[in-house]
């Protein structure tokens, strides 16, 4: 099993090696480790030349070009620089740490992979030049959602996981002959059925997205090149299916007839299939054996579970803003003049005028101002904290029954109210045996009302566990800045222990330490009791979380809503 | 440089390629929002909005595209003008992360370090005059930015007061935005300041996602010759725009137009006189791209939810779109048949 994913990963290198600027590039999901470093030297030997690297802090003017301000400075005259993207014009750019990419730098890169060109305006130049680059993403999240920014994700075509690789699968393959293929590729053709095929196969993986078919065709095409040939034959658009559309499937497409979607089309006349297709293994429609190879790797994805658990956070990674380069100005402060910093041009100024006399001095023949880098100044700004308003709401048996629409409708009207006032919001659920994040921090509406709408209600209710998520979210939440405000709607009686499994006594216990560990956090807490008659279950809890308490018997979304916005504000 | 995709290659998205036309027949109408799931080709479309676009006359070398007569900085008031140079109507991306001073202008750094001068750098709103100003991801852009630039798109000039500099210039461009709504939406307050809102999602059809990919791989495979291809189409559309620019000033608006507007406004609850007044600009911009010589209900009836989509209050317990809920306020106002086209 292993050993074929690692001959997959291999194969996608000696793809994007082939046409890394039509085919956007890789998104690698794998830790650091000996698995991602044979990967990597593995397409380095592919490619004609080495890949470049971006860090992932890499300022404007090194990644599009600019002014090289110091340089300028010193030399009295404007020095060009050429950027880290038109430098790698025609290569492959890998990007380390990508998971934690800014959506600023994710929009730039994505455009240039539409375009083909960069084009920016810096420091009194215009920047215009081609830049056909494809990506390798180093995506080391370790949560499903974090990950890398979806915006750039959808334009690589291919998508590779590594881990679970043992030393052993990573054994060297068959010799390819990249340069043949490239140069193989501009003359390979399509038959007519392969858009139409891979377009279907699309839609019945739950890929909406069209660029997804589009970039298997490519695939398709780069495949046939590979395999010495000048036309596409069915199996190209199998491996390509498995390749580029199977690690995007939101949903294991129906085993048979019972699609609710488009039936997929009857096949072509295969009158236009090229004679030389020798592809008969099956006598199943062309579609339909397309589509199975690549349902025949979605369970080794982690889709065998409708997708729930490859359901990306709406809000991946841009939410946390460490660098305060906006908001209000607050000052100047030293600064280095990397481009990133914005540059107080007077402050600047200012400190570099006193030394004028001393430094003509030192440097005779130099006309008008002298600045030195340490002259720096930049602008500092002041931004307010994040808020983030977590609900964990009981969906169990006892409480939910009847109060989990109206719990629901608390949390889109909270949501409707946040978005206006630029908070987020996060949902966590429990019931059954555990607490699950079913709404990573967002602010769209669409994403909460999509999760909520099918937010199951029944079983028992694991309170311990969601104390222990919910406090982890709001710790994890307070690192990166931001304000979290716990809005917690339970009835308050816990029967299902840690573990997972039910009994009152260790449920308590449970509850009782985790409420303890919560406490010390000094979380802003509102309980909302959701029991028909105020518990005293649910007011024990919330003094032991330290929470106001709000038995609300009958109350509805509104007044739900109205009280949880008191502690908020 | 190959030519973007051909505006009129787009596959089916009837509501946003009408209404990147409406706005560009008449820029007052305020610009268009399009919303939407990725790969819809959004930015395909803005993108090739720039080949239909006829030709500007602008003074040689200004950086602020203007036109003989206008005020700009550094051209002192009356100076003698040289003949005009036609260019292509701007089309300028609004790259996210942009800061504030490359989008307004800022103090010429260069100059300023080198000589000591205090001389303006034009930005992104000076470039884009008399143009067209693109935004993808829009709903990810800092809040002051797009209040900035609305504010500025409102008032067709650029207020610069920072770094010692007191500059004003024209900054006349129809804003276009893009984003998708899975990412965060945009406040209510910014919605309703764009002219037209559209949501695009993935063709339904089959038949309809192969043609899209069949086009798209053509096109890559041979630009020129799928230029070719469309060339004519291109043409058509491109003087049906240059002639309802010209015309969209005379046609006229009949009080009863007037009066429907109003009473459909009122029938879906849009606050405020935004709603009717887009409403009237982008019916008459789809009456001359008719070559109409009167606004007629049925224009009205086109446009109708592209103008008014982001002004309704939302309720979010109500699932009911709304487009839908427009199309009811438009049968009750205008009788049936809206209804049909939306649930289609």
């Amino acid at each position: 099993m292993t050993a074929v994913a690692w001959h997959r990963a291999a194969r996608a290198a000696a793809i994007l090696a082939v046409d890394p600027a039509g085919l956007g590039g890789v998104v690698l999901q794998a830790r650091a480790g000996p698995a991602r470093e044979a990967w990597l030297a593995l397409l380095n030997a592919y490619l004609p030349a080495p890949p470049r690297r971006l860090p992932p802090e890499i300022a404007d003017d090194r990644l599009l070009g600019g002014l090289d301000l110091t340089a300028t400075l010193q030399a009295g005259r404007p020095v060009g620089a050429t950027g880290l993207l038109v430098e790698a014009d025609g290569g492959v750019i890998v990007v380390p740490m990508a998971e934690r990419m800014s959506a600023g730098l994710a929009g730039r890169l994505a455009a240039v992979l539409d375009t083909g060109r960069v084009r920016a305006e810096r420091a009194g130049q215009r920047i215009d030049s081609a830049s056909r680059v494809g990506l390798v993403l180093l995506d080391e999240a370790a949560e499903p959602d974090e990950g890398a920014q979806a915006a750039l994700t959808e334009r690589l075509a291919l998508h590779v996981r590594l881990d679970d690789l043992a030393m052993a699968d990573l054994s060297p393959p068959a010799s390819t002959d990249i340069e043949q293929a490239r140069e193989r590729l501009a003359s390979v053709r399509v038959p007519r059925h392969a858009a139409k095929v891979l377009t279907a196969s699309a839609a019945m993986l739950g890929v909406s997205s069209m660029r997804a078919p589009l970039l298997a065709l490519r695939a398709a095409r780069v495949i046939a090149a590979l395999s010495g040939r000048r036309m596409v034959r069915d199996t190209d658009l199998e491996e390509a299916a498995v390749m580029v559309l199977a690690p995007r499937a939101t949903r294991m497409p129906a085993e048979d007839g019972q699609e609710d979607a488009q039936p997929p089309p009857p096949p072509e006349p295969q009158d236009d299939t090229p004679s030389d297709n020798t592809s008969t293994r099956s006598d199943a429609p062309l579609e339909d054996r397309v589509l199975e190879a690549a349902r025949a790797i979605l369970p080794e994805l982690g889709l065998d579970d409708g997708g729930k658990s490859r359901a990306r956070g709406a809000d991946s990674g841009s939410g946390a803003v460490q660098h305060a380069d906006h908001g209000r100005p607050a000052g100047s402060a030293k600064a280095k003049p990397d481009g990133r910093a914005r540059l107080d041009v007077l402050a600047t100024l200012r400190e570099a005028a006193p030394w004028q006399t001393l430094r003509r001095r030192e440097m005779p023949g130099r006309q008008g101002l002298i600045v030195k880098s340490e002259d720096f100044r930049a602008r500092r700004f002041f931004r307010p904290a994040e808020s983030v308003v977590i609900f964990l709401v009981d969906a169990s048996g006892s409480a939910a029954a009847a109060r989990l629409a109206e719990a629901k409708g608390a949390v889109e009207l909270m949501l409707s109210e946040a978005y206006r006032r630029r908070e987020k919001v996060a949902l966590i659920a429990f019931r059954g045996s555990s607490a699950d994040l079913i709404l990573p921090p967002t602010r769209s509406l669409l994403a909460a009302k999509r999760q909520l709408a099918v937010l199951p209600g029944g079983g028992g209710t694991p309170l311990a566990a969601a104390l222990i998520d919910g406090r982890h979210l709001a710790i994890q939440l307070r690192r990166r800045g931001a304000t979290p405000y716990m809005v917690l709607l339970t009835d308050g009686r816990g029967n299902i222990a840690l573990d997972g499994t039910p009994g009152r006594q260790q449920a308590l216990i449970d509850t009782q330490a985790a409420a303890k560990a919560w406490a010390y956090e000094g979380l802003t807490t509102v309980l909302i009791d959701t029991a028909n008659r105020p518990q005293p279950a649910a007011a024990e809890l919330a003094s032991a979380l330290g929470a106001r308490y709000l038995p609300l018997p009958r109350a509805d979304a509104k007044l739900i809503s109205q009280a949880a916005r008191a502690t908020g504000t | 440089m190959t030519q973007p995709f051909p505006f009129t290659a787009i596959v089916g998205q009837d509501e946003m390629k009408s209404s990147i036309l409406l706005a560009a027949v008449d820029p007052s109408i305020g610009g268009v929002l399009v919303f939407g799931d990725r790969g819809t080709g959004k930015s395909t479309a803005v993108r090739a909005l720039a080949a239909l676009l006829p030709p500007i006359e602008v003074r040689p070398d200004c950086a602020y595209n203007s036109r003989p007569g206008e005020a700009v900085p550094g051209r002192a008031a009356g100076a003698p003008e040289d003949p005009t140079i036609e260019i292509p109507t701007p089309v300028v991306d609004l790259p996210l992360g942009a800061t504030e001073d490359r989008v307004v202008g800022a103090l010429d750094l260069e100059r300023a370090l080198a000589g000591g001068e205090k001389v303006f750098e034009p930005g992104l709103l000076a470039r884009a005059n008399r143009g067209f100003l693109y935004i993808d991801e829009v709903n990810l852009l800092e809040d002051h930015l797009v209040d900035l630039l609305l504010d500025v798109a409102a008032s067709g000039e650029n207020v610069v007061e920072r770094e010692g500099l007191s500059i004003r210039h024209p900054a006349r461009f129809v804003l276009v935005g893009s984003g998708n709504p899975e990412e965060g939406e945009l406040r209510p307050q910014l919605l309703d300041r764009f002219g037209l809102s559209v949501e695009v999602g993935s063709p339904k059809d089959i038949e309809d996602r192969v043609e899209v990919i069949r086009r798209r791989d053509d096109y890559d495979r041979a630009p020129e010759r799928f230029l070719r291809k469309w060339a004519a189409k291109e043409r058509a559309v491109r003087r049906s725009l240059l002639a309802a620019q010209k015309s969209v000033k005379r046609v006229a608006t009949p009080d009863a137009i007037i009066e429907t507007a109003a009473r459909l406004c009122a029938a879906v609850g849009s606050d405020g006189l935004r709603g009717e007044l887009t409403l009237i600009r982008a019916a008459r911009a789809a009456a001359a791209l008719d070559r109409a010589r009167t606004v007629r209900q049925a224009h009205l009836r086109r446009v109708a939810i592209p103008a008014l989509r982001h002004r309704l209050r939302r309720d979010p317990l109500d699932e009911t779109g709304s487009a839908v809920r427009i199309a009811r306020a438009i049968d009750e106002v205008l009788g049936p048949e809206a209804l049909k086209a939306a649930a289609e």
